[in-house]
Formats: structure tokens, sequence, C-alpha cells
């Protein structure tokens, strides 16, 4: 309803807002001319705009208390993803779409687009990995793109000096991953929230630096090149199909990651992550050990980060330490916050949303970033628990034979 | 025969503070203890050294679990107490809030089931078998508390009587012998607490779990305890039959204090 409050309220936010940009937006200081000139016809867009889009900030906060009130009444409606499970034809058909056009998706469009799916696709395994540190297990790790570098760098040098191929190279990657993971999880074991997160940023840096400055070892910042694609049994090809080639790795990849941690969540490890997340010291007296539980969520988690490493390094045939920045490490991170935490659909399109929507958003040139980052502000302001709530295990009893069924 | 835990002389220093003074408790097999005293007198306390939360200063611990030699506990890690047969629930519920009532009694069994990582993953025979007795053993567990309603909610859902109750199945699921409550009680009307003295005597009666448990409503400790002691200031200071102490002039002096004309 348009009360005179709420004009008045509007008004006085648009005055703010013409006032706040009234410097950047209407003011232009020609310095070849010496003339300032004056815009004003900006200052009635924001004007305007702001009015606007006040009373849909309104309209959306409104709706999002109502939303809480339901919750509390008890009325809460069942999550999407629940919903739909619960139909099954209408999920078949989901998941059939969805693979046809995972399957037809690199014939139908240019090698640009099959490269950045690619790319997404590699964010969609570190965002499953992190998942299961930070979603299931509660772990705020933000160091770990530390393991991406630790896979991606032992691909390029294993490849660089012993000529080692890809699929070799892949399960070793995983491998030194788990273990570095291993090493970081030991010191930081009684650790957690902020100060876990300050360590782990410290960890992710320390791997940088060394990459960047051990010349020796790492080729400091000029990286390594000439890394092998992935091969197929020696046939040679050409950039088009091995393109093309890594995309359907990457989509056999995470599949087998989707596979993996979707058993781990629901067993007695998942289980116990995500009791440690919940209550750390309840979960300690009901018999699980803490150590061993912080360890395999850290070791697991980097397991995907160093696979993930060694198929962009194949990728990209060119790796240096500028790829391994604390920005990747706060871009997973967002994947995980903004798909839903301790969600397998929800981190997948988390990654796809947060990679591909820069991408697709180059149309607006300059402006993209800044697009970008009100995207997020929105999301986190208005569906805090990210794109899809992840949904705890429902089982199914038949009658009182306690079979479990589902 | 041997007590199925004796507690002797442990003292438990905070710094300066002494909040265990050289106390002495111990529970029979199939025995109703109760742990009485003014707030603050040190219960809690007193049960996380012995859950190993906490490590004491000084003293012994010692437990003798049926058919196992006795053995001293101070010191060991939490999760190896329970894997020990000591099962606990805390004063302010401390459930998995965003885990299904189910699941929340399923943790319970993780000291006692072995799938590791690979078995998970790979989701093994024996993975998948064990999983399923985890569900069996968990879903009748919550049938004998009287939860099975409320399988697969959320437990911080759950009404406040109930999640009291899922605290209870939670530390059961452990394959405890001996079952330590903390204030089960708090909170709860007259109705719940009825029914939380039947379900706390028919623990004990059908599956010999002996109880330690710290309480407030003294109704409630005097119909369930075999033996009550009562501490005041890290210190006991009485300890007998629930007709003994409700007698005796130094818990009367502790709880009401001193009586001026005496």
């Amino acid at each position: 309803m348009l009360t005179f409050a709420e004009i008045k309220r509007s008004v006085l936010v648009s005055l703010w807002f013409m006032f706040l940009t009234f410097p950047i937006m209407v003011v232009r200081v020609n310095p070849i001319e010496e003339v300032v000139e004056w815009r004003w016809r900006n200052l009635i867009v924001i004007g305007a705009g702001s009015f606007a889009l006040s009373f849909v900030w309104r309209y959306m906060m409104a709706r999002k208390e109502a939303g809480l009130k339901r919750k509390e009444a008890g009325g809460e409606k069942a999550p999407l993803v629940r919903r739909i499970m619960d139909r099954p034809r209408l999920s078949r058909s989901i998941v059939g779409l969805v693979v046809a056009f995972v399957c037809v998706f690199p014939f139908l469009f240019s090698t640009y687009q099959v490269t950045i799916m690619s790319t997404a696709l590699i964010y969609v395994m570190l965002g499953l990995g992190l998942n299961i540190v930070i979603g299931l297990a509660g772990l705020l790790d933000l160091g770990y793109v530390a393991f991406y570098a630790v896979g991606a760098y032992s691909y390029a040098l294993l490849n660089f000096h012993f000529g080692v191929g890809f699929w070799i190279a892949l399960p070793l990657g995983g491998l030194l991953g788990a273990l570095f993971g291993v090493l970081l999880g030991f010191p930081v074991l009684r650790l957690r929230g902020d100060y876990l997160a300050i360590v782990t940023l410290g960890f992710g840096e320390i791997i940088r630096l060394i990459l960047e400055n051990w010349n020796e070892f790492s080729f400091g910042p000029s990286g390594i090149a000439g890394i092998s694609r992935p091969g197929f049994f020696g046939i040679d090809m050409s950039l088009n199909t091995a393109t093309i080639y890594v995309y359907f790795v990457l989509i056999g990849l995470v599949i087998l990651t989707v596979f993996f941690v979707n058993r781990l969540q629901n067993s007695r490890i998942g289980r116990a992550w995500v009791a440690l997340r919940e209550d750390e010291i309840a979960c300690q007296a009901m018999g699980i050990d803490k150590t061993k539980t912080k360890l395999t969520a850290f070791a697991l988690g980097a397991t995907w980060a160093g696979m993930a490493g060694v198929v962009f390094a194949a990728k990209t045939t060119f790796i240096n330490p500028a790829s391994f920045t604390f920005l990747e490490s706060a871009i997973i991170l967002s994947i995980v916050v903004l798909g839903g935490m301790g969600s397998i659909p929800g981190v997948i399109l988390g990654a796809l949303v947060l990679i591909l929507l820069p991408e697709y958003l180059r149309a607006f040139s300059d402006y993209r970033m800044i697009l970008f980052g009100a995207t997020l502000v929105l999301m986190m302001v208005f569906r805090p628990q990210g794109l899809i709530t992840g949904v705890r295990r429902v089982y199914r009893f038949q009658g009182d034979n306690g079979r479990n069924e589902s | 025969m041997e007590p199925i835990l004796d507690v002797k002389s442990i003292t438990m220093d905070f710094g300066g503070l002494r909040a265990l003074d050289r106390l002495d408790l111990d529970v029979q097999k199939g025995e109703i203890v109760a742990l009485i005293g003014p707030n603050g007198a040190g219960k809690t306390t007193f049960f996380n050294c012995i859950t190993g939360l906490y490590s004491p200063t000084r003293g012994d611990i010692l437990i003798t679990p049926p058919g196992k030699k006795t053995e001293r506990i101070n010191g060991l890690k939490p999760n190896h107490v329970t894997e020990r047969g000591l099962a606990r629930t805390f004063q302010n519920i401390r459930l998995f809030q965003n885990m299904t009532v189910l699941e929340n009694v399923m943790i319970g069994r993780h000291c006692r089931t072995r799938t590791g990582v690979a078995g998970a993953m790979l989701r093994l025979k024996s993975a998948r078998e064990e999983e399923q007795t985890i569900v069996d053993h968990s879903r009748a567990i919550l049938e004998r508390i009287g939860l099975s309603q409320f399988v697969n909610d959320l437990s911080k859902n759950l009404p406040y009587g109930a999640q009291r109750r899922l605290e209870i199945a939670r530390a059961m699921a452990t394959d405890p012998f001996l079952l330590l409550l903390d204030e089960p009680a708090a909170g709860m009307n007259a109705q719940e607490t009825r029914e939380l003295d039947n379900l706390i005597k028919k623990i004990c009666d059908e599956d010999g779990i002996s109880i330690l448990l710290i309480e407030h409503d003294m109704k409630l400790v005097m119909s369930l305890s075999d033996r009550i002691f009562v501490m005041d200031y890290g210190r006991k200071i009485a300890q007998g039959t629930p007709e003994e102490i409700k007698n005796d002039p130094e818990v009367i002096k502790a709880y009401l204090g001193e009586d001026p004309d005496a």
C-alpha cells in the first residue's frame, strides 16, 4: 500500500543517494577544455531510480520477514529440492534434460563457451571439496587455494621433469593435496572459527609465496609453460577437440565428485562432520574422535582441490603463482556460501552462477564487477541460507518392521 | 563387589579457585545415585571431570565396566571415556540442532561402528550392513524413549521436553553401563517430570544401566535415588539414603542457611 509515510521515506532515500553520488555522477571536470560539466540528467535518473528501488527493497524485506514469521509458526514450506525429490517423475525428467544439455553443449556452442564452461566445472569441483570442510564440518578454511596450487604444481613439475602423463598425475595430485591437508590440519586442530580462518589464510599465502620465490623449484613468477594436455590413448588432437575433451573429462570428474561426496555425507563419517559443526563438545561426548574427524575433513576437501589443480594445469597448459591468490579462495568460499552450505546442488549452481555471471556480464563492460558485487550483497541480504538450502536425509520406514527403504 | 564408578578424593583447581575439594563418590551396579547441592557447588564440574572434558588436578577416577577390569580414566579424552561406557547429557541442551532426531541418535552409534572413508565412498557391503544396523538400533531406542513420531524432524524444532529426552536417547545409543544425567528435569512441567521419572527407572531396571544424576527437583530426586550425595563449595557434605539426607542438619544448613536460634 502506498502511504504518505512510505513515500516520504523513499523521497528521503532518493535525496540521500542524489547527494552521495553527486560528485561522481554529476560533476565532471574536462581537463582539455578546462571546463566543469554539470550532468544534471544523471541526477534525475539516480533520483528516480533510487526512489523506485527503495520500494522494491521494502517489498523484498517485508516478504523476507513474512517468511521468517511463517517459519517460526511452523508453517514452513518444504525446500524446493525436497519438493522436487518427492516427485520422482519430475526429478527424473529434470535430470534427463540436464544430462542431454551437458552432452550436446560443446557441439552447439563455440570453443570460447566450452572453455568458460570448463573453468566453471573446475570451480564446481573446488566448491564441492570446500563444501566438505566448511559446509559439512564447519571449519572455516580461507587458504583452500593452497591445495589447488599443490595439485597444479605437482602435475606441472612432474610433467616438466619426468614427463608424467595427466592420468597418472590426477590421483597423485589428489594424494598430495590430501597430504598437505593433513599437514595443515595438525597445527590447527585446536582452533576454530575466526582463529582457524586466519591460520588457514596464512597457510594459503605461505604456499603462494614459496611458489613465487623459490625459483629453482617452481620457476618463480614466470611459471611453467608447455604442460601437456590430457591424453587419450596417444591420439593427437586439434585445439578444438582438446578443449571439448577436457570438458568431458571435467564432466566425468564432477559426476565422480558428486557421487562420492553424496555418499560420504550420508555415511557415518559425514554425520560425524555435521555433528562436529553443530556442537564440538557434545560431539566428543558422544564418542567421536575430534582429531580424526577434522583431519579426514581437511584431507578429503584437499583431495578434490588437488585433482582440480591437476585439471587446471592440463587445461591452461601454463600456470604461475598469480592463479593462486587469496582472491581465488574467497571466490570458492563465496561459491559455497552463496550456493548453500552443505548442499551439493546448491554448490554446483553457485559455481556456475559465480563463474559464468562475470563472463556473460562482459556486455556491461565497466559495470560488470559492480553488478557482480551487487548480486552478492543482495543474495546475502535476502537469501542468507544460499540459493539451495541443504536438506537432511529423510528415512522412511515401512509399517513397524523397521526396514529402511530410502 | 567393585563399584562400577569409584571416584577417590578428586580435586579440581581453576587457577586459585578450588572447584572440587577431595571429593569421594561411588556408584554400584544397578543403582540410581543423585548428586545434589546448591548452585555453584561444583556438580557440573564433577561431571566434566569424569567425562574427560576437564582433567582433575588430583585424585583417581576408577571405572569397572561389567565383565571388565578396573581402569583409571583420569585425563582420557571425552570420546575415549564414552567408548569405555560412560555417556552423559548436558544441563543446557546440546543437541545437534540442524540434524534430524534419528541422526542425533545415530551419532551415538559412531563409537560402536567402524566404517571408514573408503567403505563409505564405495558403499561396501559391510558398510551398508553396518549403516542398516545403525538405523535399526537408533530407531529402536527412539521407540523406547517415546520419540518415534519425530524421527525425521530437525531436533531444534522439537518441544522442550522431547529435546531433553532426545539427549537421553542419544546417550543411550553409545551403549553405556553408566548414564550421567545433568539436570534432566530442568525446565520441565510436572507432567513431563513424572514421565521422566518413569523413563529413568525403566532404563535402570530393564536395560541394567546405572545412573548418576544431578538434579534440583527434590521430589524427583527422592523418588528415584537409591543413594544421594550432597555437595557444597566443592566438598561432599553428606551422603546416604533419601531418608537420611532429608533429616541431615548439614544439608538443611547448606540449603536454607544457618538457623540463628539453634
